[in-house]
C-alpha cells in the first residue's frame, strides 16, 4: 500500500510538471530540439532543473545503500550505474531522437497529454506501445537480458 | 516538480523514474512482479495533468494532424527507447544527474538525432 501511494504521488507529481513545464507542447519541443536551427533552450531549463533534486537524491541513496540502508517503504536501492556504451544504446537513441523530432512527444509527455491530447495523442501512444513490442523482436543482445 | 519526482520513486522505493522501462517492463513482461506499481504510477501520470487541464480550461498539445507521421514517430520512439534502455526521463533526468556516462551519452545521441529529424522535416517541407 505505502508502495502504491509512493508510485501514485510521484506519477501525479511528475505528470504535473510535464505540463506546467511545457513538456507536452510538441511546439515548445520542437524548438528545443531545433538545435541546428531556431534554438528555443528553455526545456533544457526543465531538464537541467530536474537534474538538481535528482543528484541530490542520488547522493542521499547512495550513503544510505553504503550504510545498508533501504528505501522509504523497503525497497533495496540502486546499485552503480551501469558503465559501457554499447551500439543498442547508441543506435536505440538515434531512433528515439528522430521519433522525438519527428512528433515532439517522449514517453513520459505521451502519456501525461493522454486526458486531453485527443485522438491523436491516443494514436501516437498505440504506436509507441507497437514499437515497444517491436522492439522484443530486435535481435540486439541488450534485449535479450531481463530489463529492471 | 519533475525532479521532485523521480526523487520520490528513487529514495521512497527504490525506482529509477525511467517510463519507457515502467512502460516497457509491462509491455514485455519483465515487470510482472512489479505490475501494480507501475499501473498506478503511469495512472496518476495521466490523470493528474488531465484533471489539472480541465481545471484551467483545457492544455494543447499542438500535436501534428499527420496521421503517418505520428505513427511513425509513436513507433520510432516505443522501438528506439526499447532499444537504448531509456529515454528523457530515465537516461536524462535520472541518468546525468549520477553522471552516468550511457545517460550522458544517450541524452547527447538523442537530442542530436532529434535536431537532425527537425531539420531535415524543415528541409524537406514537412514542418
Amino acid at each position: 500500500m505505502l508502495r502504491l501511494s509512493i508510485a501514485a504521488l510521484a506519477g501525479a507529481i511528475f505528470g504535473l510538471g510535464l505540463l506546467v513545464s511545457g513538456m507536452t507542447d510538441t511546439t515548445k519541443v520542437r524548438g528545443w530540439l531545433d538545435v541546428f536551427g531556431d534554438w528555443d533552450p528553455t526545456l533544457a531549463f526543465v531538464m537541467g532543473g530536474a537534474m538538481l533534486p535528482m543528484a541530490v537524491a542520488w547522493r542521499v541513496a547512495a550513503a544510505r545503500r553504503a550504510a545498508r540502508l533501504t528505501a522509504f517503504d523497503g525497497g533495496d536501492l540502486p546499485g552503480p550505474a551501469p558503465r559501457g556504451i554499447d551500439t543498442p544504446l547508441v543506435a536505440g537513441s538515434v531512433l528515439f531522437g528522430a521519433g522525438w523530432g519527428l512528433a515532439g512527444l517522449c514517453p513520459g509527455p505521451a502519456l501525461a497529454s493522454l486526458g486531453f491530447g485527443g485522438a491523436t495523442g491516443l494514436l501516437f501512444a498505440a504506436a509507441m506501445l507497437a514499437g515497444m513490442v517491436l522492439a522484443r523482436y530486435v535481435n540486439l543482445s541488450a534485449n535479450r537480458t531481463a530489463g529492471a | 516538480m519533475i525532479g521532485v519526482a523521480g526523487a520520490i520513486c528513487l529514495l521512497g522505493s527504490g525506482r529509477i523514474m525511467g517510463v519507457s522501462g515502467i512502460v516497457g517492463g509491462l509491455v514485455d513482461g519483465t515487470g510482472r512482479r512489479t505490475a501494480a506499481e507501475r499501473l498506478v504510477f503511469i495512472a496518476a501520470l495521466i490523470v493528474a495533468p488531465a484533471a489539472a487541464a480541465s481545471l484551467t480550461g483545457g492544455a494543447a498539445t499542438h500535436l501534428t494532424t499527420n496521421l503517418a507521421q505520428i505513427a511513425a514517430a509513436g513507433l520510432l520512439v516505443g522501438l528506439g527507447t526499447r532499444i537504448a534502455r531509456g529515454c528523457t526521463s530515465g537516461h536524462g533526468v535520472c541518468g546525468i544527474s549520477r553522471l552516468s556516462l550511457r545517460g550522458i551519452v544517450a541524452t547527447l545521441v538523442y537530442i542530436l538525432a532529434g535536431g537532425v529529424t527537425v531539420a531535415a522535416m524543415r528541409a524537406l517541407g514537412v514542418f
